[in-house]
């Protein structure tokens, strides 16, 4: 088969669609209540699944009574690793990158509290969860370890995916030693869990050996083949539909035990299963942030320039599986300095496996780093903003690189003056309002990666005018269903109204991961060059045809546009693509494309999308809850196809940000490792009445390197540096630095006491 | 087992079900009214809010015997697409949603808030009874807080709201 | 969840006497019990739904100037019921800053006084609770128990009482009124709830059988409307428990506070009245050494009960805070946010 072509040189401008503000075109599906996400699924003669978890989080269970859930009315069969059948691929063997090691009931190893170790069967969603709350299990425990102190130490081989543990730059230790002043922070930042509305959920039918899944699953093209290798079985016999996903933040990439074992007891039961995971369910295994201990420390000279930036991190993973935050790589793109030192050590906890969560890393390391770039500020005696202008990075300091663009002093700009950042009282507990209050100000940078993942999209164009645009994107509320739409009509040159489109199918082209803030780029990239690859068809076959306008324009550039093809130059000349067709007999034209981003640039150039957060808090003085007022924030993120769409996303990951600073923390009791806080009511997300007045403004960017279209993404941008925004706010209120997060009444009491003493 | 009868979106429904079905799980599982959705089971999101004789609540938190004679409204009852109600439109409008699993629960809650608004819950204290419930975005926030959005989409939503209670006003 | 056999009768007396039989529950709201039952915390082996019995929905002002309010008013129609709004505001007020708009709709009156601890522990089969069977243990002694209690606990329970209605209810000296298989009684709030001394969950003052038909709220309780506030401390802006809150109710006259009603809420696995506290004000100004002496009274006994000391300083604040709301008077109208530590204007900070 052939190469999936390259974008093509002449018609790299995006046209009508990108960049307007278009409402959702799943928006009335939503708000009808007829998007279909997987558990709507209910097909005929189905069964339902629920597992049963262990009450132990490290251990073996020595014995399993399923009689009384066998003798349930209703409970048709109960899957134990007595009766389940191995996989084809053993469920601990990591065989790529992404894939995650998981318990699929074949053996009596018990990794962490909630793990699968039964699953029952039933006529009735009501039998199958009485079933499993029949299985009586005996266990052999050891005691959990959970938390730093008791967790196992260990040194990583990697962060993240693949990133090395360490890294350092320039002379660190001579820098060090020229310093004059120095600020420091420690915080400890807990384990956090996605929690997506949607609770991970699997419906399965085997027809001979071919599958059929419905599953929320943000990278379909990998899903495809992981399944099938779990089950022995080609991946074209596979089928996975995803068209919806009620969240994912990062937790619906990878296959999880639970959804493989629905896949596998459909095959065992020869009828279609349905499982669905409880909000309890939802705390061990699909993955989570780490938690971290992190220290940070800036060193710098009379002038107040950063000399040396370090940042250590202990971060937590699983007993049986790597996958650690990289918090402390947070800040290597961040303030400018001549040497950095940077370092992650590890830590087992008796958990699930960690995994990306909403801004991996960087949410995570900046909201340490931003506090201790506002403890410099006060040791400087400077204002926080004029601080970080004051080391404002022009070039990469871990590597020297140029940013490909960073409008960031421009976000500094914009939001400060929005937000009214004037005459901020250098010292803390100077402002209150009117009710008596303690108010408070900070800010923070927001930095995120933009990476560009090898998409691939079709396109088609018919005789009759009619087309077809095709991914298997994701969308999980980002915006894909919108955003790519029009960049795949844009590539075609014609309406977003007037083309078809499709994505979350695992039938259609792999539209790479819906993650990294990379999903516009990459997978809108693809689609924007598989029209093109149309376009630039269509314009071989008109200027070869002598009764077309076109005719021997085969040098020049031609452009499409609403249905028509004209030279760039003139544009009268031209002619509409079904004229063009229908002369020349063509049924239809399949273009085939994937984005670009040219590899020189990622040599030369560092790609980011930036930011900055300007956050108000309004403290009780007596009692100290906190309430952030005020949350001004303006971004730079390149070519942006959808404002309205970009600012849901900016203001979505904000809002993130109120939640990692003052809510979100995943409590484990210590003996027995069991989670406490699994459910909305013990793990806080913020509720509306929690939401500030909030503003994401953009901030215009042009990338030219970043990739073909310059599209950088936003998705994860908006919790990096709000979270540190708010903290340093706090400070600014009340004069205490929690050791935390997230900020807690009763630490901010402590603090207080601490003061007056 | 147990034979209800629910007055659904104006229809009469018969359900034929074990005593501890939800009427949550009755919609979704029996009655093939998937809109309501499930995002805790517990009664602490709001997603599977729907209306029972015109009062919002959390469907999880009830089981379906219960009802037999009541009318419940789902959000397959407010509209559906080409006959979008004002307040499902203002969502579309206002993009109160992102990933839209809490919007259906969203929608029904809201459209119940707006009742107990012109109802005016709570009227004022001390008796006087002649002040009307004014709509300000803090009492928006505060009677939606019992409908959780993990993407955040909470801005828009009040915004979306805001039109949708101007316009019926 | 374990099968249940589900009756509807259709008056009081069928209910009694169904709910007479060992192993059957009343069946109201179900918010509280529905839960408890899904977790398998609570496995009755009846549920007896009272939803229709309508004698007991109305709210009727009696002869002597009490308030009767029927076990099954809802929270949301009781906190916008002109009565309350006008002679109990402190009660409106409580109710609206607990949990939803949903919730408020479904739960009653006398599920309310039911409510069971929230404790995580007693929430999980799996972990040991003496409420789940005497004799257990229990695991939140020397687990996560940074929302436990801090006054009138032992080491046999150290949950606290999660509702907020109950905590004015308790100020005021409610009357809990009880219909059963040996006829109907009233008993005073305190007595509904006993020390966990011997262990006693919420609704252990009741025999199998009975049934809470009604609450009363005295008449002299009237006197406060001028002057009562319910504030409360939590994590987030709403929806959440309490992490410690306060009713605080005055009369005030001649410049010196005649009567004073105090209950504290987050503290203790009954909604706490402080009694102590209440002398202490007796004859006192209004002013905040009143109140400070007042809150180190109510706290006098205060222990923690583990990772919990902090709750002792905020709810002697909390009810400095609520004491100084009180004497400001009540609003003429409802906060945005009801009882928020945000609603309170300046001089009560």
């Amino acid at each position: 088969m052939a190469d999936t072509p390259m974008v093509a040189a002449h018609h790299v401008r995006l046209g009508s669609n990108s960049g307007q503000p278009m409402t959702r075109r799943d928006g009335i599906a939503k708000v009808t209540g007829t998007a279909t996400y997987a558990a709507d699924n209910h097909p005929q003669n189905l069964l339902h699944a629920v597992f049963a978890g262990a009450s132990i989080a490290r251990g073996r269970v020595t014995s399993l009574d399923i009689k009384a859930a066998l003798a349930h009315p209703g409970v048709v069969h109960v899957m134990t690793p007595d009766n389940t059948p191995a996989l084809s691929q053993d469920p601990d063997q990591k065989t790529t990158p992404f894939t995650a090691r998981i318990d699929v009931l074949q053996n009596d190893k018990v990794r962490y509290a909630g793990q699968p170790i039964a699953v029952i069967l039933a006529e009735t969603l009501e039998a199958a969860v009485e079933g499993a709350r029949l299985v009586k299990a005996t266990y052999d425990s050891d005691q959990a370890r959970i938390g730093f102190d008791d967790g196992e130490a260990f040194a990583p081989e990697a962060v993240g995916i693949s990133t090395p543990p360490k890294f350092s730059t320039g002379d660190f230790e001579g820098n060090r030693k020229k310093a004059t002043q120095s600020a420091s922070v420690e915080m400890e930042t807990p384990l956090q869990y996605h929690n997506a509305m949607e609770t991970h959920a699997v419906v399965a039918e085997w027809d001979g050996d071919h599958v059929t899944v419905d599953m929320p699953n943000q990278a379909i093209g990998l899903a495809k083949p992981g399944i099938a290798n779990y089950f022995g079985i080609p991946p074209e016999n596979v089928t996975l539909r995803s068209p919806y996903l009620g969240g994912g933040f990062g937790s619906k990439a990878v296959l999880f035990g639970p959804q493989m074992l629905g896949i596998l007891a459909a095959r065992e039961m020869k009828r279609p299963v349905k499982l669905v995971l409880k909000r309890g369910q939802m705390f061990g295994p699909v993955q989570h942030r780490s938690a971290t201990r992190q220290t940070v420390r800036y060193d710098m000279d009379a002038d107040n320039r950063f000399l040396a930036f370090e940042h250590t991190a202990n971060v937590s993973t699983s007993s049986f599986d790597n996958w650690l935050d990289g918090a402390a790589n947070a800040g290597l793109s961040l303030y400018a300095t001549p040497s950095i030192s940077v370092s992650h050590s590890g830590t087992r906890f008796d958990t699930g496996t960690p995994g990306a969560m909403r801004a991996p890393g960087i949410a995570t390391g900046s909201a340490v780093i931003e506090c201790a770039i506002d403890v410099a500020a006060e040791k400087a005696g400077m204002d926080p903003l004029e601080f970080r202008l004051l080391n404002y990075a022009e070039k990469d300091p871990s590597n020297g690189k140029p940013y490909s663009a960073k409008a960031l002093r421009g976000c500094y700009k914009a939001a400060a003056d929005s937000f009214g950042w004037k005459d901020r009282p250098l010292k803390p507990r100077q402002m209150r309002d009117e009710n008596g209050l303690l108010t408070g100000w900070g800010m923070g940078t927001s930095i995120f990666h933009a990476p560009f993942f090898p998409a691939k999209a079709r396109a088609v164009l018919r005789k009759d005018g009619s087309a077809r645009a095709e991914t298997s994107g994701a969308d999980m509320g980002q915006g894909a269903w919108t955003v790519l739409w029009q960049m795949a009509a844009d590539g075609l040159g014609m309406a977003a109204d007037d083309i078809e489109f499709d994505i979350g199918h695992s039938d259609l082209p792999d539209g790479s991961v819906a993650g990294g803030s990379a999903h516009t780029a990459s997978a809108g990239g693809a689609l924007f060059a598989a029209g093109n690859d149309v376009i630039r068809q269509l314009a071989e076959i008109a200027t070869q045809d002598k009764d077309s306008p076109l005719f021997g324009a085969g040098n020049e550039r031609v452009l499409g546009e609403n249905g028509r093809l004209f030279k760039a130059e003139d544009p009268n000349v031209g002619e509409s693509y079904t004229d063009i067709l229908q002369r020349a007999g063509i049924e239809e034209i399949e273009g085939k494309g994937r984005g670009n981003r040219d590899k020189a640039s990622t040599e030369t150039y560092a790609m980011f999308s930036h930011g900055a957060v300007f956050a108000e808090v309004k403290v009780d003085p007596d009692l100290f809850q906190v309430r952030v007022t005020r949350l001004v924030g303006a971004f730079a993120a390149g070519r942006i196809i959808n404002p309205r769409l970009a600012q849901s996303q900016l203001t979505g990951g904000m809002i993130w940000g109120v939640g990692f600073a003052l809510h979100e923390e995943g409590i484990h009791d210590k003996r027995s490792g069991r989670p406490l806080n699994n459910d909305f009511a013990g793990y806080h997300i913020p509720v509306l009445a929690d939401v500030p007045h909030l503003e994401a403004l953009l901030v215009d960017e042009e990338d030219p390197h970043v990739n073909d279209l310059g599209v950088k993404g936003v998705g994860e941008l908006g919790i990096t540096g709000t979270v540190g925004a708010i903290a340093n706010a706090v400070w600014h209120a009340t004069g205490v630095r929690t050791a935390r997060y997230p900020i807690k009444i009763e630490d901010l009491l402590k603090g207080a006491q601490a003061l007056k003493a | 087992m147990k034979d209800t009868t629910l007055r659904i979106n104006g229809e009469e429904r018969k359900l034929s079900a074990d005593t501890r079905t939800t009427l949550l799980d009755a919609l979704r599982n029996h009655l093939g009214l998937t809109g309501s959705k499930k995002g805790c089971d517990h009664g602490q999101c709001g997603a599977c809010t729907v209306m029972v004789n015109g009062r919002r609540i959390n469907s999880c938190l009830t089981l379906a015997c219960m009802h037999d004679g009541d009318e419940i409204t789902t959000v397959e009852g407010l509209g559906e697409p080409g006959n979008l109600s004002p307040l499902q439109a203002a969502f579309v409008k206002h993009d109160g949603f992102q990933c839209g699993y809490c919007t259906p629960g969203q929608i029904c809650s809201a459209t119940a808030m707006l009742e107990e608004i012109k109802d005016n819950w709570p009227s004022n204290v001390s008796g006087s009874l002649t002040g009307e419930a004014k709509l300000t975005p803090e009492e928006i926030s505060e009677r939606m807080s019992g409908n959780l959005c993990r993407c955040a989409a909470y801005p828009n939503i009040v915004d979306a709201i805001r039109e949708a209670a101007e316009a019926s006003s | 969840m374990k099968a249940f056999d589900y009756q509807r009768p259709e008056t009081i007396a069928e209910a009694i006497k169904a709910a007479s039989k060992p192993g059957a529950s009343y069946y109201a709201g179900g918010t509280n019990l529905l839960d408890l039952m899904k977790v398998g915390v609570r496995t009755p082996d009846s549920l007896i739904d009272i939803t229709r019995l309508d004698d007991l929905k109305r709210i009727e002002p009696q002869k002597d100037g009490s308030l009767r309010i029927g076990a099954l008013v809802r929270n949301s129609d009781l906190a916008r019921n002109v009565d309350i709004l006008s002679d109990y505001p402190a009660i409106a007020e409580a109710l609206l800053s607990g949990a939803s708009g949903q919730l408020r709709n479904s739960a009653t009156v006398g599920g309310n006084l039911m409510q069971q601890p929230r404790c995580a522990y007693f929430y999980d089969p799996h972990s040991a609770c003496n409420l789940h069977e005497v004799g257990e243990g229990c695991d939140a002694l020397e687990g996560e128990n940074g929302k436990h209690a801090v006054l009138g606990w032992t080491k046999t329970c150290i949950a606290v009482h999660p509702s907020d209605f109950c905590v004015p209810l308790a100020a005021m000296g409610a009357r809990v009124v009880v219909d059963g298989p040996d006829g109907s009684r009233e008993i005073s709030i305190d007595e509904f709830y006993t020390l966990p001394g011997s262990v006693q969950p919420p609704g252990s003052a009741l025999k199998q059988g009975e049934i809470i038909t009604a609450i009363i709220l005295p008449s002299d309780a009237k006197r406060f409307a001028p002057r009562a506030r319910y504030i409360k401390l939590r994590d987030r802006t709403s929806y959440a428990f309490a992490i410690v809150s306060a009713a605080a109710m005055l009369h005030i006259g001649d410049g010196r506070i005649k009567d004073a009603r105090i209950a504290l809420g987050g503290v203790a696995a009954n909604p706490w009245r402080a009694r102590e506290a209440e002398d202490t004000l007796n004859g006192a100004e209004a002013n905040e050494a009143s109140f400070k002496k007042a809150a180190d009274a109510a706290l006098a006994d205060a222990k923690p009960s583990g990772d919990n000391a902090h709750k002792i300083e905020l709810a002697r604040r909390i009810l400095v805070r609520a004491l100084k709301a009180a004497a400001d008077g009540t609003p003429p109208k409802m906060p945005d946010l009801p009882g928020s530590v945000f609603a309170v204007g300046k001089e009560a900070r």
